[in-house]
Order: C-alpha cells, then structure tokens, then sequence
C-alpha cells in the first residue's frame, strides 16, 4: 500500500514572530522551523500502518521554497521511504486551493491508495487543504481521524472522527484522505540511524510545469498582518482568599458583566 | 451575481437549529443589509426550528431534507449545496466552525474555485469586496484577507460575533428547490456518544472553567467540576493535565486542542503558555489564578488573584452560589 503525506514546514510556536517589511508576510529572517505537529502524527500514523502490514511505502510531499528540503529529511529520518519538493516560485503566494491543486496533481501521479494529512498547520491554521484535494479528486475526507483501522485486503477503511459530544465511526472505500488529530498516537523520534539513512533517501523536486500545472492567480489573498491591538491591563486582586473571591465575584457582574 | 449572504444551518442532528445560528445570521444580515438566508441541508428539520431561524434575521430559508442528507457526509452535501449555489449565485456563504463544516466549507470552496477563509474574527466589506480578519501563528499576530471573487466563503469562530435580538413571532418564508443526492461512499458505523457530564460542550459554552497541572491530580478536577456546575461552565485543561492522563484529549484548550472564545474563561493552576493562550486569547472576559505572581497567563487576564487554588476555588465557588441564590 503506497500512502502518501503532505507536510507542512512552519515556525516553531515558540519562536516570536514579527510582521515582514510588505507587511503580508511574517520575517522570516532568525525563525526555528519545524515539521507542524499534526503533520508529525500523519507521518506516524503512514509508518504504523506499513509497520502493521509488513510491505508498502510512505511517501512525503512538501510544497515551499528550500529550505522545506530539512522537513522533507526529517520525515525520512522518521521512516518514510523517499520525498517529493514542489519548488517553485509560482507557489509563494498560494492560498489553499492552489495548494490543494498542486497537491492533487502530485497524487494523479503517484496513485497512493491513501493519504494522510495533519488537521491543520499551524501557522495559518486553514485546515482546508485536506478536504479541497479530496474535494478536487472526487475521494472521501474524514475529519480529525481519532483512530483508524485498515481491512487485510486493503480495500476499506474504519476511522473514528470527533465530533461534538462523541466520535464517529465512518467506514470509506480506498482511496482517502484523512487528516490526522492530536490523541490518534505520538510520533516517534527520528534514530541515530534513520538520520544516517535518511541522507540516502530521495528527494524529487517538481515544478509546477512537471504537474502540467499552468500559473494561476490565488483565489484569497493576504492584504495585512497585524500586530494583536493590545489588551487592556487586568487587574490583581489581592487581600485574603474570602474578600478577593468576593470581589471577583461582584466585579465579574457589576463591572465585567460576565455573569 | 446575486446580493444574498448565505448561513449553512448548524444542527443538533435532532432538527433543531444551534444558537450559534443566531450570530452568523445576525453578521450575514449586517453586511448584506438583511439579506441573510438560511440553508438548511438535513433529514428533518422541526418546524420551530425553521421558526427560530426566522427569528434570528434569515429572510429566507432554503430547506433542503432528504434522508441521504444525514449523517453529514462532504461528498453529498457539497454537489447539493453546489447546484443550488450554480442556480442562486449568493454573494457569500457563512457558516460557524464546527466539526463537519471545517471541511464542507472547504470542500464546497474548492468545487467552486473560490477562496475560502477559515475560523474568521471579523468581517467588514471594503468597496466591493469582503475582508476578513483571522488570527494566525498561534494567534500571536491578525491576518487581514480578501477573495478574488464571489461567493465568498468563510467560516466564524462562535462567540465571537454578536448574536442580534430574535425577533419573535416573525413568519419563516421557506423555499424547498427540488434536488437530487449523489451516492456517497461513506457509511456511519457507530457513534460512540461521550458520556454526559451535564456540563456544556466546551466550544459551544459561554462559560469555561479550566485546569492545568497546579491541580495535582485527576481527582482534584471534582472542585472545578462544581464550580462550574454551579455557573453552568464547561471544564477544559491544559496540554499538561491532558498530556497526564487526568481529562480526556477532547478537554484541551490551545493549539493542538479545542479553540474557544467564550464570554468569561477561569483558568486554575494553568501558566499561560503561547499554545495554551492560542486557543483562548479570544475570550471576552479572563481570569487567572495562580500562585505564581509572574505566570504569564496574568499578562492577558483581566482578573487575577495570586493564591492557592485550593483555597481560592471553594471561596469562588461560595460567592457564586450566594450570587445566583443557589
Ligand atoms: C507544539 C506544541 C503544542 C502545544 N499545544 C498546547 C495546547 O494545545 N494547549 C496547552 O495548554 N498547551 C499546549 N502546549 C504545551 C504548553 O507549552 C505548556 O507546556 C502547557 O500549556 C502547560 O500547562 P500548564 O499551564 O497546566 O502547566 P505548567 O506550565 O506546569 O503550569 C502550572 C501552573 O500552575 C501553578 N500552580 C501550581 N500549583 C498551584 C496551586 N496550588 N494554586 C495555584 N496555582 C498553582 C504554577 O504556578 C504554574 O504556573 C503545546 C506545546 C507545544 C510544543
């Protein structure tokens, strides 16, 4: 069974971001990138289900500017089989769908009998790419996947999604696209040797004439990045436990109006 | 083009209508000066459900029931919202983040190439196109988008927007269009339902109380539960208390958990870490307590009080029951 898994390389949470000098972007210039978490139990969840079924290939597929090649190589270094990088500039201002679009290509061509997508990345946090490339290939979508389960013949699926006030269980025919949620496993640290490996590994670039892809405008563009309007100072209120929680509790109504 | 904004009917799966309906449709009918229509794909809509749609602001209701409607599956409900779109042609199609419309929004927007914006905050028209507003990087900086074209699509994060006064006793007018549902492929197995702890669902809830590792234990969360039995809240954790093994993974706050944005969130023993702040930066009122006076959380909170929560808490949870005569 051939999977393939879309990943996307964003900065890390932790690191601060500031708004670039267009003011459409973030600086990039300092920043710690990372594989985006959900992205990292896609991964996982592809090389259990290979591991499980003794065969098949896990391949992973990033679109960005060079340095996403580290991404790609991290994910090698967890197990995935080989790489694929869409570079090319035509990408740089690429909202969802033209990203979905790329994405669709690449899989016309490789004919995975399943994907796996992370939730959302968490820099932009859209989590539309899954459903649009499943949308634009005619497959199934199944939503913040829980758990899953693959019949021994490989042709069908069970995935639990949460929803609202439970889980849902949903069986689909292969292929699919599913996107992953925190809680489905906790991904693996790359070994000493996977990283060894992992240099030997592939990694095929593309452009976007290789997909047959002609240049296309985006259909939602950024027009500004902004700072956070600070809040307003809050207040601490001290004294003994009795009186603060009194107080809380009268400012909350008659100042806050939250209750 | 038409001049309709479109609201895609969230449901309670029981024909029902949720209450976040009444702020989407109340932000559709602001921009599109009262031009709000409902849309409704379900097996059985009640008949006060429609009613309550009325009286929330949609001019209008498209009721589209079918039994193939439910549960939600996105390749049978994209194709029939989409010819509906083709023969309608509404300026914009809103709807609240919830678990199936995060990917039907999605889904639609790509079978109609146009863009689509997801978890917004804020939308104001500018000329003749919409601008949304939507936090980004964990919500440590806004992000100002717009669309090439119409319709535009785009979610809203619940309890963000203001929900307008029902306007009761007003008469749903509904169109029922003919449709057809293709086959999905997707079947419902089982849906193992939570066990109801008879406190609100987290996103929905306008009152969140939440724990993180200050709270010791799994058993300790029985003081928060009162507390917000008491109020009426929702209980939510941090990554630490979830990533313990003291509440279920559904409970967390942040980043890699649930986004809430309620109208007062009480945080006990939580530090205020960058990814916990990303999924409750929104909320209208914030109080912290910790007994560290430099915890971060305080930075962002409008109300603090530096102390033990296992003194502070049973003292709160007195001066609610005094306040709503309890
Ligand atoms: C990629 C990534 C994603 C993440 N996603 C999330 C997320 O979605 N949600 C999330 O919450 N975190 C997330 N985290 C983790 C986050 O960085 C923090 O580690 C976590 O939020 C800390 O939880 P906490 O505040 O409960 O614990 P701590 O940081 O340990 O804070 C405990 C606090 O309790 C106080 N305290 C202790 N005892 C008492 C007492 N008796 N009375 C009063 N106060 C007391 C302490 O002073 C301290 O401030 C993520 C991290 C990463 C790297």
């Amino acid at each position: 069974m051939k999977i393939l898994v879309p990943i996307k390389q964003v900065p890390d949470t932790a690191t601060q971001v500031k708004v670039g000098g267009d003011q459409r972007a973030i600086e990039t210039a300092g920043i710690t990138w990372i594989i985006s978490p959900y992205d990292e139990f896609a991964v996982e969840e592809a090389l259990r289900i290979k591991e499980k079924r003794g065969q098949g290939e896990v391949v992973t597929v990033s679109l960005g500017p060079d340095r996403v090649k580290e991404a790609l190589r991290s994910s090698l270094a967890m197990g995935a089989d080989r790489a694929i990088h869409v570079n090319d500039p035509a990408f740089a201002e690429a909202d969802t769908l033209l990203t979905a679009r790329a994405l669709a290509a690449v899989f016309t061509q490789e004919a995975p009998q399943l994907a796996i997508f992370g939730r959302q990345a968490i820099d932009d946090d859209m989590g539309a790419v899954p459903a649009q490339v499943a949308e634009l290939l005619g497959w199934p979508s199944l939503y913040w996947i829980m758990e899953e389960a693959i019949d021994a013949g490989g042709k069908t699926i069970r995935a639990g999604r949460q929803v609202e006030g439970g889980l849902e269980v949903f069986e689909a025919p292969l292929p699919c696209v599913l996107a992953a949620q925190k809680g489905l496993n906790e991904p693996r640290y790359p070994t000493l040797k996977g990283i060894m490996g992992a240099r030997k590994k592939e990694i095929k670039d593309l452009k976007a004439g290789d997909l047959g892809l002609a240049p296309a405008p985006p259909q939602l563009s950024v027009v500004r990045l902004e700072a956070l309007p600070p809040r307003s100072p809050g207040r601490i209120i001290g004294g003994e436990v009795k009186d603060a929680a009194r107080e809380l509790v009268r400012a909350l109504r008659e100042e806050a109006k939250a209750i | 083009m038409g001049t309709a904004f479109w609201c895609i009917v969230e449901d309670d799966r029981k024909g029902q209508p949720k209450k976040v309906m009444a702020e989407v449709l109340t932000e559709a009918g602001r921009l599109s000066g009262g031009q709000a229509e409902a849309v409704w794909l379900t097996d059985k809509a009640a008949p006060d459900g429609l009613e309550r749609l009325a009286e929330w602001g949609a001019s209008k209701i498209w009721l589209l029931e079918s039994p193939a409607l439910a549960p939600y599956r996105g390749e049978a409900w994209v194709p029939v919202a989409a010819a509906l779109v083709s023969a309608r042609a509404p300026k914009a199609i809103l709807g609240p983040v919830t678990s199936r419309q995060r990917e039907f929004l999605a889904r639609l927007a790509a079978r109609l190439g146009v863009g689509f914006a997801a978890d917004t905050v804020g939308l104001e028209l500018d000329g003749d196109t919409l601008v949304a507003t939507r936090p980004v990087y964990a919500g440590k900086l806004l992000s100002k988008v717009t669309w090439a074209k119409t319709p535009w699509v785009a979610s809203l994060r619940p309890n963000v927007f203001k929900a307008g006064d029902p306007q009761p006793g007003r008469a749903p007018v509904v169109e029922r269009p003919s449709f057809t549902v293709p086959d999905a492929t997707l079947t419902l197995v089982e849906r193992r339902e939570e066990v109801s702890t008879g406190l609100p669902e987290l996103t929905e809830a306008d009152l969140v109380v939440s724990g993180g590792r200050g709270l010791k234990g799994p058993e300790n969360f029985v003081i928060l539960e009162s507390l917000a039995s008491v109020v009426g809240a929702a209980v939510g954790a941090s990554r630490a208390a979830v990533d313990a093994g003291w509440r279920p993974h559904r409970f967390q706050i942040g980043q890699t958990g649930r986004t809430i944005s309620p109208k007062l969130y009480l945080g006990f023993g939580i530090s205020g870490a960058i990814q916990h702040l990303a999924g409750m930066r929104t909320s209208k009122v914030i109080v912290a307590v910790n007994k560290d006076p430099e915890a971060p959380i305080f930075k962002i909170a409008d109300y603090g009080i530096v102390g033990d929560l296992f003194e502070v808490v049973p003292a709160l949870t007195e001066e609610f029951k005094k306040l709503l005569g309890k």
